[in-house]
């Protein structure tokens, strides 16, 4: 008993300095049918560390990414969220966790029926409950303009381009002031203004918060801007993981070949 | 496999497997017999899913309340317009046959116990299960395919309370109303094509109508239509949040939503109306 408290102490006081990792994938296999996605997959990632998962497409990125918010659940292995392994937990339990990630999904998954000013107060009205209609507005109003929608609260989803999408997708999930940042394909399908923006959108902010940071992406000049880490994955497995120059000096062929091809 | 594979019907390896090679007849019967209870199996998990989460706290009133709306207020003029043809309908058939058998004076009960007892309730059912499974599946099958529910359950809200317990809970309550006001519409009708030709006062078709009948030959058969729309409601929710496949899926959700919950209400009220007499002889 007293061995697992101190244990509890020392994660606590590891994760208050920021050396213990928030994020901890262990071991983590997934298949889908007869396709095995993940084969045993390790990664971590601390406080105010963005990593980024790269890839060929079908290697499992995104689905590592639905594994650790929960939305899938890993065959075998086990994905520890701010020491808490996240397995099997009953969905409203999970829903705690939940409350302190923000995931940004590919296609934004903005609520059709709802304004974009809608769409960012959503987890707010729902989760922050003691905040008046005013002050929920105003912190609605506060988020697009860091993310530089404060003209289009009023439009509509639909009327507005994939990168504004993903604006106000990354609003919503900074609307709980999450601790973890999950990103799916941020800068996919962008021109590549809008890809710079939200790179710099996505540095400005992990210099602001310090959030722990997992970016999927293909966008190898992306991930390079904004991550301190990159892992790359190959048939489910990460095959290195470094610095960005850490990943040029590797001699693995499919390292050099993905660089090359990038 | 995860309770969300599950609930998507998510293949087997073995099925996958099996699909691959050349089905015999036998293998297609196997598969079928299988699928059918892989859907029942998902069904109840989903159903279990719905309860947990429409009796524990937060309770989404502001959805139950627009999703009452949506069911009951939208469905009112269609129900209302159905209620009022039927009423028609049944006015011109039972009249020309109790005046063959003689028995003319029969006609406001033969009315009122038709449309209240027989026609009212299933007809509101099927319409519900129309308009509202329909709607329901689609809504439901579009925002999974667009990762919307995903969305919702990675915003650390339960989407079994906000999207399904809400919608299923609407159609219980708003069916039995909804019968009310097609029962209310077809008896209006129904004494107004009467007095068409051949007057009849509206107080005396109603004393006519309803003489010597008593509350349970009537209530039973209104609130039996909770049940079609536990059924309506749950079935719509359940195609629609196992919906793959893009917009394909989301019309098949909407088309096996109606064709699913149709045939399940016309066999609940086979198996009500035997359960309501017995109880209620």
């Amino acid at each position: 008993m007293a061995a697992t408290f101190d244990i509890a102490m020392q994660q606590t006081k590891l994760e208050q300095d920021g050396r213990a990792p928030v994020v901890v994938v262990e071991d983590v296999h997934k298949t889908f049918g007869i396709h095995k996605v993940l084969d045993g997959i390790n990664l971590s990632v601390k406080r105010g560390e963005t990593m980024a998962v790269l890839g060929r497409s079908g290697t499992g990125k995104s689905v590592l990414l639905h594994l650790i918010i929960g939305l899938d659940t890993p065959d075998s292995g086990s994905i520890c969220i701010g020491g808490r392994n996240i397995a099997g937990l009953p969905l409203d339990r999970m829903g705690e966790i939940r409350k302190k990630m923000g995931f940004l999904f590919q296609h934004a998954a903005l609520y059709d029926s709802l304004t974009v000013a809608g769409n960012v107060e959503f987890p707010l009205a729902h989760h922050r409950k003691e905040m008046s209609k005013s002050e929920r507005r105003d912190r609605v109003k506060q988020l697009l303009a860091e993310v530089g929608m404060e003209g289009s609260s009023e439009k509509m989803p639909s009327d507005i381009s994939g990168g504004m999408q993903k604006r106000v997708g990354l609003a919503r999930a900074l609307a709980l002031e999450p601790e973890i940042l999950l990103l799916d394909e941020p800068t996919a399908g962008l021109d590549p203004i809008s890809s710079s923006e939200i790179d710099d959108l996505i540095l400005k902010l992990q210099h602001e918060r310090q959030m722990a940071s997992i970016v999927v992406t293909h966008d190898l000049h992306s991930a390079k801007t904004i991550a301190n880490r990159l892992a790359l994955l190959d048939k489910g497995n990460v095959v290195i993981e470094g610095t960005f120059e850490d990943l040029q000096e590797s001699d693995i062929e499919f390292v050099r070949e993905f660089l090359k091809q990038s | 496999m995860s309770d969300r594979e599950i609930i998507a019907g998510f293949h087997s390896p073995t099925s996958v497997r099996r699909a691959e090679t050349t089905p015999s007849f036998i293998d297609l019967a196997m598969k079928l017999v299988s699928e059918f209870f892989e859907w029942f199996g998902s069904l109840s998990i989903f159903c279990w899913k719905v309860l947990c989460a429409a009796v524990t706290p937060p309770y989404e009133w502001r959805e139950l309340i627009r999703q009452l709306d949506e069911v009951g207020s939208k469905s009112f003029p269609l129900i209302a317009l159905a209620g009022a043809a039927i009423g028609v309908v049944i006015s011109m058939e039972a009249r020309y046959s109790l005046t063959r058998f003689g028995a003319k004076s029969m006609f406001p009960a033969t009315l009122v116990y038709s449309v209240i007892q027989v026609m009212g309730p299933i007809m509101t059912g099927l319409i519900v299960s129309g308009r509202v499974g329909a709607g329901m599946g689609a809504e439901l099958a579009s925002m999974k395919v667009s990762e919307q529910i995903d969305a919702i359950e990675a915003s650390a809200i339960n989407p079994y309370r906000l999207l399904a317990a809400t919608r299923i809970l609407a159609c219980i309550l708003m069916l039995p109303l909804l019968t009310l006001a097609a029962d209310a519409s077809g008896l209006l009708t129904g004494w107004f094509a009467q007095t068409l030709v051949e007057p009849l006062s509206f107080h005396q078709f109603i004393e006519s109508g309803f003489h010597g009948a008593t509350f349970s030959a009537f209530l039973p058969q209104t609130f039996k239509t909770a049940v079609y729309g536990l059924i309506i409601g749950t079935i719509a929710c359940f195609q629609g949040m196992r919906t793959r496949g893009g917009a394909e899926g989301v019309g098949r959700a909407a088309t096996n939503s109606v064709v699913i919950a149709s045939l399940f209400v016309i066999l609940a009220d086979v198996v009500l109306v035997k359960f309501i007499l017995v109880v209620f002889p």
